[in-house]
This record gives structure tokens, sequence and C-alpha cells, in this order.
């Protein structure tokens, strides 16, 4: 026992070492130099807490650790199964977005703040890796606002273009309404222990009515951070302004946070709740799921489309979730814990995935400087590695088998048909309709990522920008490459990629101890489950007829190949122009969902002044705002600004006046402090 | 043993079948507009033809044009190795169950569409778009009739829905099976692009969905494609003849047992080709911006199914 907390303190202070020493030295050194100690920094930090995680999770132990640094409890840290299992998260997002860091921020030096890039990266992941071990509200707290102040910064890195400033507002505002909600949640959960240790929490009997109260700020502050839908506002400003292996950690890891705590709270503090608890999380999930690819296939930026699906990724993660507690609530913890182990292995996977994605994406955005579709193409020739690499995390997002993504939404999918045994035929009456919306969800995302990937990598470039591109330097492939090699290891490693999450949630909050019915079988059979499948042998097959069929086309097939223009109706000299735009490939998609994105359009023709049979010019606008946002938004800005305007009677300028607020301060403080109790 | 000859042998029968299913619905359609028609071993002649040809290939293509027929071939037939066409159990059941049946012809139709942009053609990126449309609004109602078909045999294989509703014959009857087959009916039919939501036999790009999508493909990858195609049809012929209407698949590997089994699948066959023949004779062609309609009249239909299946348990 001695050596095993050895060990966890030894990875522990490694994480700080590295952490602090990537973002010293990013103080200290300039140039090609400090980029690379930065980086070398950020990605030894990931590596420490990657060990730590799979360390723990592998031993099963639970090491913990309790620092006076802080306030009442001090600064305390618990790594359990779940807390193991998000290190795992942390540290393979960081060691990738840490590589390709390297190479991404060459183009800022000179033009942005390198120093402070590096040192807000290694806190942001330092205050990671810490917020999912802290074990009580104080430190939970604390190092949530760090990862909110740092994720901040981090936006405003390239703050003068524009609508950035704007985007990392809204990602304020919003991040810190949803802190406010958590500081009430946890103080209704602490019910005046001033420990604030989770410990206490847990053995705390609250009324129901508290507990529902806790819930529901809980859900609120955490969606806010998760990008719940209508709270995920920010996400789409504020990833796309952000540098781009910045996105990727932030859309990989600091939006999983909300799903982080979401499980802490009401899984393992308040220990599952009623089933309506589930169903308002899987009602979100669904909602969330829907609209963020609906509003992704809308979307022509690249890092804007990638953020709504972040978006949707999450609401998918929340169904996960959302079934959970709702099996669990009719006493099913088989299927409970099927539903909390895809949640988790999606979230995994999109940690995977969309990271891959928005590094792509990043390489694109460096090698062309537009984040516009429309001005993209061919670049598949152009970078073929990113290409593949892309390619890779789109058919990922896109569910397709054999591939992590295709693993978790099964598992999410047999969550929901085995949620058909809730004893209540109106209640079980949910499961298919969140079946229908997830798998509308993910048919929308293939198409989605058959826009992202052929408008952006395939055919003719539309701009001279995408004409000469040029592939990303090596350190950005490697941190691609990475994640890619994870994307496809996590698809044919289901079986063991379950068991493995089975045991980081057992015990927790009512699960069972144990869990039962995981086999390490070729099938991936988990209780619950109403079916089997093998990735492994899938893709297996799939090599293997692919391979069949080329060596028999190659024998007995007319092997003569021509290379000649693409068929234009005998008409000569293709141009870019005549490819279809992502906005075409979305067409028919829009005019289907149009009631949903209600867009305004706008066509205004110049005629010739001989005739209105002759048309000099045509300009079409058309653009889609998301109405709901406007009208949940509105009114709540009017009210926060009409609020603004009647505190500042309060600052008035006048030093004597401030120097009053203070003595009257002052006097009801000691009045309180003196009051007899 | 036996068995995995068994599975082998039912994918070469499927894909020595799929063409000549395709010829006999083209046939049988013109018969019933008073065509004479061609042949029903036409696709063959037409599937040699196009082996024997030379392949022109886009200027601007990628690997991924080269490489989607492989794709798109492999994928479906994998799925062949999957779908119960003889008997059950098969070793592979366990491999994948109808939720990997799904997502591995929509691999297949990830890679088409990619393809479809890859040369840079109108037609194509048209094609590739509706093509997509037309998938994702599938998708609610392939799986919610997947629900209704897994809360009856409390299974989503394939070989176990089978085994349940013949150990069950009732069940065949019961209304959430029949809603089901019916939903199951209209989005077979935007599947595998037929009539009211595709013309298969169209000659005009702009009325066309998967035809514009391929129309950069020639000599032995459009034979990949097209005969994949036939195979997809044959597939979703089969898995509506078996899972709704089970009897005549083997349940015990003998030989008497198996010619049965090949003769009722024929039989499955030639009626589910005749009722699409009739049904593509009736109906004309849905304007693009109306096949949601239909598709969301599938959708309520798979709803009903499962919902009539919880009343009824």
């Amino acid at each position: 026992m001695t050596s095993d907390l050895a060990i966890a303190h030894l990875l522990l202070g490694l994480t700080v070492f590295a952490y602090v020493g990537g973002a010293l030295a990013a103080l200290s050194v300039r140039g090609a130099a400090g980029r690379a100690l930065t980086a070398i920094g950020a990605v030894a930090g990931s590596l420490a807490t990657l060990a730590l995680g799979l360390w723990s999770l592998g031993a099963g132990v639970t090491p913990t650790l309790a620092l006076p640094v802080l306030p009442f409890s001090g600064l305390a840290l618990r790594v359990d199964g779940l807390s193991a299992f998000f290190l795992v998260v942390v540290g393979v997002a960081g060691v990738a977005v840490g590589a390709y860091g390297f190479g991404y921020s060459a183009h800022y030096e000179g033009r942005y703040s390198l120093r402070l890039l590096g040192v807000t990266l290694n806190l942001l992941l330092l205050s990671l890796a810490i917020q999912v071990t802290a074990d009580n509200a104080l430190t939970f707290l604390m190092t949530w606002e760090m990862m909110s102040v740092a994720a901040y910064v981090l936006v405003l890195t390239e703050h003068d273009q524009g609508g950035t400033v704007r985007a990392a507002n809204w990602y304020l505002g919003v991040t810190h309404a949803g802190f406010a909600a958590l500081v009430a949640a946890f103080l209704l959960l602490s019910a005046g222990d001033p420990t604030t240790s989770f410990e206490a929490m847990r053995a705390a009997s609250l009324s129901p009515g508290a507990r529902d109260a806790v819930f529901a700020l809980a859900l609120l502050g955490f969606s806010a951070k998760a990008g719940i839908v209508p709270l995920h506002v920010w996400l789409p400003m504020a990833h796309p302004v952000a540098p781009s292996h910045v996105s990727a950690l932030m859309s990989g890891v600091v939006i999983k946070m909300g799903v982080y705590g979401l499980l802490r709270v009401t899984l393992d503090l308040l220990g599952g709740g009623p089933a309506w608890w589930g169903g308002v999380v899987l009602g979100a999930g669904a909602i969330s799921a829907l609209l963020g690819v609906l509003y992704a296939l809308m979307e022509h930026d690249l890092k804007r489309l990638l953020a709504y699906h972040s978006v949707e990724n999450v609401g998918i993660i929340f169904i996960g979730i959302g079934a959970g507690l709702m099996s669990q609530s009719y006493g099913l913890p088989g299927l409970a814990l099927l539903g909390f182990v895809a949640a988790l292995y999606h979230t995994l996977n999109h940690a995977c995935f969309k990271g891959l994605l928005f590094l792509g994406a990043g390489s694109v955005l460096q090698a062309t400087h537009t984040r516009n579709m429309e001005e993209l193409g061919g670049l598949i020739k152009r970078m073929p590695r990113t290409a593949l690499f892309f390619l890779v995390g789109s058919a990922a997002i896109s569910a397709l088998p054999p591939l992590n993504g295709f693993a978790s939404e099964w598992l999410v999918f047999q969550a929901l048909l085995g949620g058909a045994a809730i004893p209540r035929p109106e209640v079980a009456l949910v499961m298919p309709i969140a079946v229908a919306m997830l798998a509308l969800t993910s048919g929308l995302a293939v198409a989605c990522f058959v826009k992202a990937f052929g408008i952006t990598f395939l055919a003719l470039p539309r701009s001279t920008a995408a004409e000469n591109a040029r592939e990303a330097p090596p350190s950005m492939q490697v941190g691609m490459l990475m994640l890619a090699i994870l994307c496809i290891a996590l698809g044919l490693g289901a079986s063991l990629v379950v068991p493995a999450l089975g045991g980081a949630l057992a015990g927790l909050g009512g699960l069972p101890a144990v869990p039962i019915g995981f086999s390490l079988e070729m099938p991936l059979r988990v209780s619950g489950t109403v079916g089997e499948m093998s990735p492994v042998l899938v893709a297996a097959g799939l090599l293997l007829l692919g391979g069949i069929t080329w060596i028999a086309l190659r024998l007995l097939a007319d092997r003569r190949l021509r290379v000649g223009e693409t068929w234009g109706c005998g008409r000569f000299g293709q141009t870019p122009r005549m490819e279809y735009t992502a906005t075409a490939f979305a067409e028919p998609l829009r005019r289907v969902f149009a009631e949903v994105y209600r867009p305004t359009q706008d066509l205004s023709i110049d005629f010739h002044p001989a005739s209105r049979y002759f048309v000099e010019s045509i300009e079409y606008r058309s653009a889609i705002h998301p109405w709901f946002e406007q009208a949940l938004y509105t009114p709540v800005l009017r009210l926060l600004r009409g609020a603004a305007h009647r505190v500042r009677r309060l600052q008035a300028g006048s030093l004597h006046l401030y120097l009053t607020y203070m003595t009257i301060v002052l006097v009801v403080l000691l009045i309180v402090a003196r009051w007899p109790r | 043993m036996t068995g995995f000859l068994l599975e082998a042998a039912q994918v070469l029968l499927a894909l020595a079948l799929a063409p000549g299913l395709v010829g006999l619905i083209r046939w049988m359609k013109a018969r019933l507009q008073n065509r004479r028609g061609a042949p029903v071993r036409q696709p063959y002649l037409e599937l040699r033809k196009l082996f024997r040809k030379e392949v022109v290939l886009s200027t601007n293509a990628s690997w991924i044009f080269r490489a989607a027929p492989f794709v798109v071939f492999a994928s479906t037939v994998a799925v062949g190795f999957l779908v119960p066409l003889l008997a059950v159990p098969l070793p592979f059941d366990e491999v994948g169950d109808l939720l990997v049946v799904v997502y591995l012809l929509l691999l297949g139709t990830f890679f088409l569409a990619l393809a479809g942009l890859d040369p840079g053609s109108a037609f194509g990126g048209m094609g590739s778009s509706r093509e997509m449309t037309v998938a994702a609004l599938a998708e609610p109602t392939l799986a919610v009739a997947i629900f209704a078909l897994a809360l009856g045999a409390g299974s989503t294989n394939l070989g176990q829905i089978v085994g349940r509703t013949m150990a069950d014959p009732l069940a065949a009857v019961s209304p959430g099976h029949l809603l089901a087959f019916a939903a199951l009916f209209i989005v077979m039919l935007a599947e595998t692009g037929r009539l009211p939501v595709d013309n298969p036999a169209t000659h005009l790009e702009l009325t066309m969905i998967h035809e514009a999508m391929v129309l950069e493909y020639s000599g032995r990858y459009l034979a990949l494609i097209e005969w994949a195609a036939a195979l997809k049809l044959l597939i979703f012929f089969a898995l509506l003849g078996n899972l709704f209407v089970p009897w005549g698949v083997a349940a015990t590997l003998t030989p008497t047992a198996l010619s049965l089994a090949v003769g009722a699948l024929l039989v499955k066959l030639v009626v589910l080709a005749a009722a699409v023949a009739i049904f593509e004779t009736r109906v004309a062609k849905l304007r693009l911006f109306r096949v949601p309609e239909l598709l969301s009249a599938s959708f309520v239909l798979a709803l009903l199914a499962v919902t009539s299946s919880f009343l009824l348990r």
C-alpha cells in the first residue's frame, strides 16, 4: 500500500513538475527553443498524467493526497476509477496537442505572445489534471476557475482578429454563470460542513427537495461547460477563434469536464436519483445532439462546423448518462452501468477524433489561411497526410465501423434498446424516440462529414491559397498521427476498453461493485446489451474482402486505365466554379429542415436599363441565425444591461463615496462577526 | 466447419443471384408496361462487358476515387456474411448485429459519396448531396424498426430475431411486426435507389441520385459498384423476407433443409421482386423535396410498431 502511494505521489509530482517547468520555460526562453521546451513540458506532463491514470485503472487502487495549503481541509486529491479515466483523457489529448503545438505556434512567432500561450497552455493542462482528482469542493472549484480563466486567455491569443474578444467574453460570461450555479450546488451539498470534503457529502443525507435542487444547479453549471443546448452559444464562437491546438484541447477535454462533474455529483456524491433526472439529462442530450449536427451541416467555416459537432457529441454522451440514470432509478444496475460505460467510452473517443479533426483543421488553416470551406478544395493532393488523418477522424466521428466512434455509439444504442426493460411502458417509450433522434443525428453527421472532407480536400482547389497549400510540418503530423492511431485502436480494442471502463465505474453510487457479465471474448458482449458485435472481426473481414477483390480484379479484369478530363456534357476546360459547393451540398437538408433553420434570404437582381429580359447581375444572400438563441438570450441580455445601468450609479467616480462604502461594509462586517449566536 | 462453408456458399450464392434479381425486376417491369424487355440475364452481360473495358479516370480524382469501389464492394459483401440467407444460427452471427449491418452499408455510402465529389463534376456533387440526404433521413426509420424487431426477439442479432419468429409463428402477424415490415419496405426503396425515391433507369442527370453520384465511374470500377448495388438490393430483400417471414430458413444443416432453404429464398426474392416491379409501375418518381414526407411516413409506421409492441407485451 505504501509503495502504491509512493508511485502515485511520484507520478503526480512529475505531472506538476513537468507542466510548471513547461510554463516557466515558455516565460524564460524565446524562439524555437522556447516553443520546444514548452511542448516538452506539456508532453511530459501529459505522459505522467496518462501514466497515473492508466496505472490507477490497472492496479485498481485509489491513492489519496492531502496538502494543507488551502484553508479548511486543504488541497485534497484522490484518484478513484472515474478520476483515473479522466486523467487518461487529459493525458491522451495533452500529448498530441503538446506535440502539435510546437509546429503550430511557429507562425505566431513575432505576432502574438508565445509566452502567454505557453504558460497558459501548460497551466490549463495542470488544472485539468488536478481538477479530475479533486476530493473536496474547495479544490474542485479552485481548479475549475483556474481552468476557465486559462482557457479564456488561450481563446484570446489572436486578440486582434475580429470576433475574438467577443467570443472570449461570451465564453467567460456563460462559464461564470455556470460557476455560480456550481458554487450554490456545492454549498447545498456540503450542508454547512466547512471541510467541503467529498467524503462527507457522500455520507450526508439531504432532503429530496435539496437533492433535486443540487441536481438542477449541477446540471445547469456542468451543461454550461459541456455546451449543452441552449448553453452552447459560446462554443461555436470560441472554438474557431482559438489557436487550433487549443480548440482541440478545449473541445476534446475542457468541455468534458462538464461530463466529469455531472457524473461526479449525480452518480458519486448524490448516488443517483429519481427517474426524471435521467429523463432530463437524456432529453437535453438528445436535443443537443440533433440541433448540434443540424447547425453543423449549415456551417461552412471548418472550425465552427467542428465546434457544432462538439455540441452534438456531448449530446450523445449525455444520452448515455441519461439512459444510465433512468435505468438506475428503476433498479436495473447492469443496464445503468452499460449507459455510463457508453458515455465514458464516447467521451474518450470524442477526445481522440475531435482532437484529431481540430488539429487537421489547424493544419489546413495554417497552410491556406482560411477556414472557409468554399475557398478550399483539392488539398488531398497537396497535403496527403493531413488529408488521410482528417479522413480517419471523419469516418470515426461519423460512427463508421470499425472505428472507435462506431463502438461507442453502438453501446449507446444498446443502452437505449435495453431501456425497453423499464417496467413502465409510458417511460420506456422515451427510448425508441431517443433511438430515432440518435439515429437521425448519426445519419446527418455522416452527411456533414462527407461535406467537410469532400469539399475541403477533394476535387479542384477553389482559391489560390488552397492551390499553393503545403503539407504541415512533422511535429504537427506526429500529433495527428497519434490520435488517428488511437481512433483505430480504440475501435478495434472495444472488448478490452469496455471492461476497463466498467471497472472504473464499479461501486460508484450504487452501481454493482464487480462489473458482472463483461467478457474479454472477441464479440463484445456486455450484460444488458441485447446484441453482439466484434469490431476486430469486422475490420479483418473488410480488409480480407477488399484484398481479395483487388487481387481478383488484377487477375481477371481488364487492367487498362486512361486519364481524361471530368465529363462536362461535352464541354472542355473544367474550372473550380463548376464544382459543387458546400452550400449546394447542404441545400437539400436546409430545405427539409427549413422550419428549424428559418433562413433569411435576400435576392437582388440588376436588370439591363433597356429591357427587363436582360439580367446584368444577380446577388443572392442567405443566412441562418439560430432563432432560439436570440429568443432566449435577448431578454437575458436586456435584463443584464438594465441592471448594469442601475448599478453604475454606485460607481460615481468619487473617492469619498468609495471610502464611505468601505466604512459601511466594515462596520456591517464587524457587527455580523460580533453578533451573539 | 460446415457453418463456415455454408457462410461462404451463401455469400457466393448471393453474389451470383444479385444481378439476376435486378434483371428480373427490369424484365417484369417491362412486361407490365407492355414492352418486351431485355432478358433476365442482361445485367450479367453488362457486368462482363464492364469488367472487360478500360477505366477512364478523371485528372482531378484522388486515391479516394479508386479506393471507393473496393470499400463499397467489400462492405456489402461483408454484410452478406452477417445476414441469414439460408440457415440460422451461422457462426458469423455474433460478429455483427443489425446495427452493424446498417452502419456497414453506411460505410459504403460514405465512400461512394466522397467519390462522387472527387472528380469535381457538378453532377457527382449533386448525386452525393442527394444520396446523403436520403440516407440520413432513412436512418431513424431503420433504427426504430430495429428497435421493434429487437423488442420481440430480445436481441438485435439477426440469427436470434429469425429464430424467435420461427419458434413463435404468431409473432409474425402481430401488429408490431407488420408495421415494422411496412416501414422497412419503404426504407428499402429509398436505400436501394428504387422508385419513387430514385429512378434506376433514368437518363436525365438532373433527376438522378445514385446514377449521378457514380457518373464518372467506368470499366471495372463501375462493374464493382453496380454489382455491389445489386447485392445490396438482394440483401434488403433477404432481410425483409427472412426477418419477417422466416419459414424455409434451415434450422439444421441437413441437405434437405438446405435445399428447401434455397427454394424458399428464391420464392421470397421473386415475390418481393414482383412487388417492387408492380409498385414501380404504379407510382411516379417523387420530387426530391417530397421524399422526406415519404420517409417520415415510414418513420411513423416504425414508431407505431414499437408502441404496439410495448402495449402488447
